[in-house]
């Protein structure tokens, strides 16, 4: 019985700061200023404004999911082969700058990309012309990738570190050549870290606004540029709510897609 | 395989390493020599100077933000793993439904968006009458670290023996006593684990800062976001190489010096 009295602290902290704030988001969404019922938030999503946010969004993030793995990818198998333990110290640097403070990271890369930036200034001094390289997409996908980029190595290098090498050296015994051995053993086994590195690149991207706002100017705005908005400066809770509820469904999606392929939690990060 | 194969094949792994690792490092590089540059341009170098270092540590502004940063992720891990150490002992004695339905609603603050999780707590705080501040910020980040917690202790404690720990009781111990002597030993890396995991997950969050910390109060990361909106100053620089250096020696000191201990 006192067992059980162990887990009021935390109910009672589920009720009151997950449920009834997400509660509060649906109630939000789906009302309008004087209270009344209305999907009117929820449907803005689809004016132009809203819908060019969301594409772009999805787009953008989508494209840096992508260079995330094509770059971990080959990253962690390095890593694993090198049979390197969990804790090497060589592990510990690919890991390293995620613990760094993301605004900083995105800092320092406003630095590079500025105008008058480092970039620029080496390109001048090596009588190049100077290129326009921030406020565009480009800048965004690469903060995206900057700061995400760990996210997508450490799930695919845990799951392939449980791989046994008598399975690879298994397959290599009955001819298998190295591709064959990558698309039917290697990439098979570490669908889990895979897709888990993928949901924990694609959501925070997806979603954020401050990449977006340090790199892309005021001019490219993300669905994440126009909540944040909503609730900082235009103040129109209901709205911003509505869309809120809009990036939910997108973000349920991608748990479903885990929980999928990824039963045991194989994949995860930690 | 040839010799020749496996040294280029080597050599080609080496500089595929050399290649992330420049891209990881060259911004943060960047800011550490900026951070010494006395000229303010980003691509002249002045001459050697400490003054954007006197500037941080003179910045009244900057202190504070550290000591409010210092003082939530501390207090929030604190906090948070107290919760979550009790929580895990409760959710592990519950029967499969009610226990699948806690750890499911465990995982929401980590799978959902930091801006969903930051504007619904900013609509709950404002509905409960609670002003938005320290106060808020230290819910918010207790709600966002107990999950980490949870997950860092609850593999330990399922290791664990029931056993052990009823015949601790048998031979007269309460379940309190029980407990701290039998079964916290156990699980005492996974309540460490979590509270790192948790003190650094605070440390780093601006974007649930951001909706819940109110006007007039600051940590680290929401300053630095209205600085470089601003424009960035060189003191920031300054900042981050000390940032960059203590988290370097927090992350050195805890994933090396205990590893070592069981070795002996």
């Amino acid at each position: 019985m006192s067992k059980k009295l162990l887990a009021a602290p935390y109910l009672v902290w589920i009720a009151g700061f997950i449920i009834i704030p997400l509660a509060l988001i649906v109630y939000y969404g789906l009302t309008d200023r004087d209270g009344a019922f209305t999907l009117a938030n929820v449907v803005s999503i689809g004016t132009p404004e809203h819908r060019k946010a969301l594409w772009l969004s999805l787009w953008l993030s989508l494209l840096s999911t992508i260079v995330c793995l094509v770059l971990a990818y080959p990253l962690a198998m390095i890593l694993r082969n090198r049979g390197v333990g969990r804790g090497s110290f060589i592990v510990f640097i690919f890991i390293l700058p995620m613990w760094m403070n993301f605004l900083l990271r995105t800092m320092a890369w406003q630095t590079l990309l500025e105008k008058n930036g480092v970039i620029n200034g080496i390109l001048s001094l090596l009588h190049l012309p100077n290129q326009n390289l921030i406020n565009t997409a480009g800048a965004i996908i690469l903060g995206m990738v900057y700061n995400f980029l760990p996210f997508m190595v450490l799930p695919i290098y845990n799951v392939l570190c449980k791989i046994d090498d008598d399975t690879i050296n298994a397959a290599s015994d009955l001819g298998a050549n190295s591709i064959q051995t990558l698309l039917r053993i290697w990439f098979p086994l570490s669908v889990p870290g895979v897709i888990s590195g993928i949901t924990m690149v694609f959501v925070p991207a997806f979603t954020t606004f401050v990449i977006s706002n340090l790199l892309g100017g005021s001019k490219i705005l993300l669905i994440g540029n126009v909540i944040e908005q909503e609730f900082t400066r235009g103040s129109n809770w209901h709205l911003g709510s509505g869309l809120s509820l809009v990036l939910m469904v997108f973000i349920l999606l991608s748990m479903a897609v885990i929980a999928k392929y990824d039963k045991n939690g194989e994949g995860s990060a930690f | 395989m040839s010799q020749l194969q496996r040294f280029l094949r080597r050599t080609w792994q080496d500089f595929y390493l050399v290649l992330i690792m420049v891209f990881l490092y060259a911004p943060i590089a960047t800011m550490m020599v900026l951070s010494f540059n006395s000229s303010k341009s980003r691509t002249q170098w002045g001459g050697f100077t400490l003054r954007w270092y006197t500037d941080m540590f003179a910045s009244r502004n900057i202190m504070a933000a550290l000591h409010n940063t210092l003082m939530i992720a501390f207090l929030s891990a604190l906090i948070a793993t107290i919760i979550g150490v009790a929580a895990c002992i409760a959710i592990n004695s519950m029967k499969a439904v009610p226990r699948a339905i806690v750890m499911g609603i465990t995982n929401i603050p980590m799978l959902n968006a930091d801006i969903v999780t930051g504007i619904s707590l900013m609509l709950a705080f404002i509905a409960f009458g609670i002003s938005l501040g320290f106060k808020t910020i230290l819910i918010a980040h207790i709600t966002f670290n107990i999950p980490y917690v949870i997950l860092s202790v609850m593999p330990k404690l399922k290791q664990t023996s029931r056993s052990t720990y009823e015949a601790a009781m048998d031979l007269g111990a309460g379940p309190v006593y029980a407990f701290f002597k039998v079964v916290f030993p156990d699980i005492l890396p996974g309540v460490l684990s979590g509270f790192l995991l948790a003190f650094t997950m605070s440390l780093d969050d601006f974007i649930i800062t951001h909706f819940t910390k109110g006007a007039g109060i600051n940590t680290l990361s929401t300053l630095i976001y209205s600085e470089v909106r601003r424009g960035i100053r060189p003191s920031m620089y300054a900042l981050s190489t000390v940032i960059f250096l203590a988290v370097l020696a927090l992350l050195i000191f805890t994933n090396f010096v205990p590893r070592r201990k069981p070795e002996k």
